[in-house]
């Protein structure tokens, strides 16, 4: 594929790597905001390739992770009632609420439905007019333009049956809560690159300062992180707290003004809850007036909801960069990919998933999981 | 988040009231929303999020960025500066 | 569906959907068999139409399988459940190194399925089952209430001879042998989700569904030295890798940049955020043989058109055992778990 391949080349990885090397002096703390870059880090095993000193601290950048708990559950009850539709991309499916998940409801009979984009719900809205149907919309920064479009859209062609359940989470707000977090060790980020495509990084320079902290915008592929872990390594050793771009080739200073709009006007910042760090202040997003009546949470009043989180999981801990996944008691034994205690655990660019499946737990001395045979 | 991957603009069209497009990804082809990007034009490169372009390619950016990279630690390896090849696998 | 190629058309062209009668053992069932199954599996065993067919019994040991198929939808770029179901009974037979012989065939089908589709899917066997040079010698056939069966279910079950002294299983893996992969992955799995509702895409990837007992027969010919054979199907060379390392207690070592991937099931793959490693293939092998043995095998698999796509794709090793490990594209490793449940497509 034009524009992935060659950003995957593994001898000029190996020299980037190997400048790296050459460049550094001392440790440093790096944090990648992004899952999406968390699981390209694992899955090719770049962080084998970067020298020892530096360190690489996986961000809370995976918006099926922090998805809040009473959130997953409100889901769970909606997909379960009759007459409903219930949509989600395929990363829902297997993230545990309080007792169960949307498989399970799925196999009581719930008719849950993945779906590869926000559209293909509303497709399914106008072509059953006799149910309800429901889009489970989870998000960074870059999956709310195509969520807001769907609403706008459904709004446009007057759907009647048509809801979102939305739980957007924004990344700025998130890297002021880590930095300013007192067990913070972070000491630059690399910033995700999808999500600046949308919203620019106009946000990152009096972040940058404040915290004095390099923010490089990066992208996924290899030889994009290598890059970005390159300048952010450049910045920390010349002392340099400052904001540089090195994912040019999608990523402008003031970002898609057209998402941006659209953004303005299908949702406004409120207060989130993130699953396993708490509440941050404005940090998320929810349907502004003019489309509240595609709010799922409004049409659907599901109450009784009582959330339980497992006593032992500490995904906040994770999430926050303070714990890595193998240093916690449960990582491999009461939690794994088959019995997943937290989110982290679930999703495919959760730190602990990504941990274990891609083998982090080999330098453990436990080896009940060694051989995962269901 | 983000699973965005780079495709080429093969057709533009309008569909239930959104600008709309065939983009191509290296063989296969997938309908698209392109109303993030309504100055694109057919034959461009675009990265798509969830059946949304969100952005054009910056080309002579992608071949810029490349051309470094290929550059990158040759010079020092010419110069003899390299520390030696990170840790192969061995079996 | 052409009706003047059946030797007594009229009675089936009566019936344009199967009807609960046809399960019902009675004048319609017999009607189905006489005028759908026999013309297309057309052998003197099946004619017998016995309860039970009889057979002389082979030389040698046993082979038995039995497999069912529920794939939808049921037809799919480049097969359909019934080439399927031939398909992956005889595979089954064959990665035991067995000679496929006889298979039976179960239908259950719901109330309602149109006629032309029964009689395509059982046209497909036929031709498949000729292809594989085995026979359907028995069958079955069920009709369940309309809203239930998905169309059409099928089971099949299969008997092959094994030759004397041939030993193959899971197993059998010994550090030091060589894993050979028969050809491109991914075809098969990508070619149904381009095909299911909301996930759908524009593309020439088919799936690789095929007979492989004459690929295995061409390889055991070259050498017995081959230890163990999986057809990689549901979640792919990285289930079956760690099916097998787990139960030959070895560890598995593969090198990602050897495994063939087709650019468009590559991309189809990127687009859904899935991993060709764990997608399924109907129509590829997986052979563990003994080092020394590995050219020879190699160069007969890709002389034949199943196998034209070989490649030694990695080894067996006493190191990390239980587990399947793979150097990346980067010059890394990664180690590739068993997946839990289904493969689902991905945003993040």
């Amino acid at each position: 594929m034009k524009y992935v391949n060659e950003f995957r080349d593994g001898a000029i990885a190996q020299r980037m790597a190997s400048e790296i090397r050459r460049i550094v002096t001392r440790p440093w703390a790096i944090m990648e905001v992004c899952g999406g870059q968390t699981h390209s880090i694992i899955r090719n095993g770049i962080d084998q390739l970067l020298p020892e000193q530096i360190e690489l601290i996986h961000g809370p950048g995976c918006p099926v992770c922090v998805t809040p708990l009473e959130l997953i559950d409100k889901a769970l009850a909606i997909a379960s009632l009759p007459n409903v539709i219930f949509c989600s991309f395929g990363d829902m499916l297997r993230v545990p609420g309080s007792s169960k998940d949307l498989f399970r409801v799925k196999s009581e009979g719930g008719d849950v439905r993945i779906v590869y984009s926000p559209l293909d719900a509303v497709t399914l809205a106008r072509a059953n007019p006799d149910k309800e149907v429901v889009f489970f919309g989870i998000g960074f920064e870059t999956t709310a333009p195509p969520n807001a479009m769907a609403v706008s859209l459904a709004k446009k062609q007057g759907l009647k049956n048509f809801s979102v359940l939305v739980s957007h989470v924004l990344v700025p707000p998130a890297i002021e809560a880590i930095m300013s977090s007192p067990i913070n060790r972070v000491q630059a980020f690399l910033a995700a690159g999808h999500v600046c495509s949308v919203m620019g990084y106009w946000q990152y320079p009096p972040l940058a300062d404040r915290f004095r902290a390099p923010i490089v915008i990066t992208g996924f592929e290899p030889l994009d992180i290598l890059e970005g872990i390159r300048r952010t390594v450049t910045l920390l050793e010349a002392g340099e707290a400052k904001v540089d771009n090195a994912y040019a080739r999608v990523v402008s200073f003031e970002g898609n003004r057209p998402a941006q709009k659209i953004l303005e006007d299908v949702f406004e910042v409120t207060d989130r809850a993130w699953r396993g760090i708490g509440t941050i202040p404005q940090s998320g997003w929810r349907l502004s007036a003019a489309y509240r009546e595609f709010d799922a949470e409004q049409k659907f009043q599901v109450s009784g909801i009582e959330t339980q989180e497992s006593a032992l999981c500490r995904a906040g801990e994770v999430l926050q960069g303070a714990l890595k996944p193998n240093q916690c008691a449960a990582f491999g034994k009461e939690c794994t990919p088959r019995h997943p205690l937290g989110a982290t655990m679930v999703s495919s660019e959760g730190a602990c998933a990504a941990y274990y499946n891609y083998g982090r737990f080999i330098t453990l001395e436990k080896s009940a999981e060694a051989c995962p045979v269901p | 988040m983000c699973l965005a991957i780079p495709g080429r603009v093969s057709e533009i069209f309008e569909s239930h009231g959104a600008l709309m497009g065939k983009v191509n990804f290296g063989g296969i082809t997938k309908t698209v929303c392109l109303e993030y990007v309504p100055d694109i034009r057919v034959g461009e490169y675009t990265i798509v999020h969830v059946g949304f372009a969100l952005n054009r390619i910056d080309e002579e950016s992608a071949r810029q960025s490349l051309k470094l990279f290929e550059e990158l630690g040759v010079l020092h390896e010419e110069l003899g500066e390299d520390e030696g090849a990170p840790n192969e696998i061995r079996e | 569906m052409n009706f003047e190629n059946w030797t007594c058309p009229l009675p089936l062209q009566d019936y344009p959907s199967v009807v609960i009668g046809h399960g019902g053992g009675g004048k319609l069932s017999a009607e189905l068999v006489e005028h759908l199954f026999l013309p297309a599996f057309r052998n003197s065993v099946l004619e017998n139409l016995g309860d039970s067919s009889v057979i002389a019994a082979p030389a040698g040991r046993l082979a038995f399988s039995t497999d069912s198929f529920v794939v939808k939808p049921l037809f799919f770029p480049g097969g359909s459940i019934g080439d399927l179901a031939v398909n992956g009974t005889v595979n089954d037979l064959a990665m035991s190194g067995a000679t496929p012989l006889y298979l039976s065939a179960g239908f259950i089908v719901e109330e309602g399925f149109p006629m032309t589709s029964l009689a395509q899917i059982v046209q497909r066997m036929a031709a498949a089952a000729e292809r594989a040079g085995v026979q359907v010698i028995t069958g079955d056939t069920k009709v369940v209430e309309r809203g239930h069966g998905d169309g059409c279910y099928i089971n099949t079950a299969g008997i092959g001879v094994l030759a004397d002294g041939l030993r193959i299983g899971p197993a059998l893996a010994q550090p030091g042998d060589v894993v050979i992969l028969s050809g491109s992955i991914g075809d098969h799995g990508m070619a149904i989700m381009s095909v299911r509702e909301s996930l759908e895409f524009e593309t020439t990837i088919e799936s690789d569904c095929a007979a492989l007992n004459g690929l295995v027969a061409d390889m055991l010919d070259a050498s017995a030295d081959i230890h163990v054979l999986r057809d990689p199907t549901r979640g792919g060379v990285a289930s079956s890798l760690n099916e097998i390392a787990g139960q030959s207690k070895v560890g598995i070592s593969i090198d990602e940049t050897k495994i063939p991937v087709k650019p468009e099931v590559a991309s189809a793959c990127e687009l859904l955020g899935m991993d060709p490693i764990y997608v399924a293939n109907e129509g590829k092998l997986l052979a563990i043989v003994a080092a020394h043995a590995a050219e020879a095998i190699l160069a007969r698999m890709q002389a034949h058109p199943l196998g034209a796509g070989a490649r030694i794709i990695g080894m067996v090793t006493a190191n990390h055992p239980g587990m399947l490990v793979a150097k990346t594209g980067i010059g890394g490793t990664r180690v590739i778990p068993m997946q839990i449940g289904e493969q689902l497509p991905r945003i993040c």
